[in-house]
């Protein structure tokens, strides 16, 4: 069952045409999918369709537990954004409402391979020398 | 990615409730770092920034 409207895969396919570089879109998944996984699955399925510089690969978090490990996923559903290199962006359930913006920003920011952010706060960032981990808790809406 | 130390995780709250027990999650957008430093509501890029250096101690 198709999750995203046909007028919002137009807006996002045309937001996508300023995608320049290739973008990869890793989804952790299981066998006996849970509801939000399946949902979550073909939201991805019909996002990565609307750029040819995307491309999505599903994975069995039981099946593929070593390359869950490597990215540090460790709950599912789970959504990796990456290009040439994992820039440690990770999505844990589904991408809906507000945080699908945030799941197609992050898409352009990588395919981009520019985070959008000022000088000074890259200038701030690149003092940054100890593994950091944020974890945002959004709710849905 | 403006750092290749930073992973970044954004977590729907309702779907991992264990997660927002953890954390004492009372409102949302609430920012996690480094399991110890919490932040409740939305910042800048600067305030996030700081808040990051911050809790490396710099």
């Amino acid at each position: 069952m198709a999750v995203l409207k046909e007028k919002d895969k137009e807006k996002v396919a045309n937001i996508f045409k300023g995608i320049e570089k290739d973008v990869k879109v890793a989804m952790f998944t299981q066998e006996m999918e849970c509801p939000r996984c399946e949902m979550t699955r073909t939201m991805l399925e019909e996002v990565s369709g609307l750029s040819e510089k995307l491309s999505l690969e599903v994975h069995d978090f039981v099946a593929k537990a070593d390359l869950a490990k490597k990215y540090g996923v460790d709950k599912i559903p789970a959504t990796v954004v990456s290009g040439d290199k994992d820039y440690g962006i990770r999505f844990y359930g589904v991408p809906a409402g507000y945080e699908f913006n945030v799941l197609i920003e992050d898409i352009m920011d990588v395919g981009k391979r520019d985070p959008g952010l000022s000088n000074e706060v890259m200038t701030e960032l690149a003092k940054v020398d100890k593994p950091v981990h944020m974890q945002v808790l959004i709710s849905p809406t | 990615m403006a750092s290749d130390h930073i992973t970044s995780d954004m977590i729907e709250s309702s779907e991992f409730p264990f997660l927002a027990v953890k954390y004492n999650v009372h409102g949302v957008p609430h920012t996690v770092i480094n399991e110890e430093h919490s932040i409740v509501g939305a910042q800048s890029d600067t305030e996030f920034a700081h808040a990051v250096l911050k809790a490396i101690g710099k």
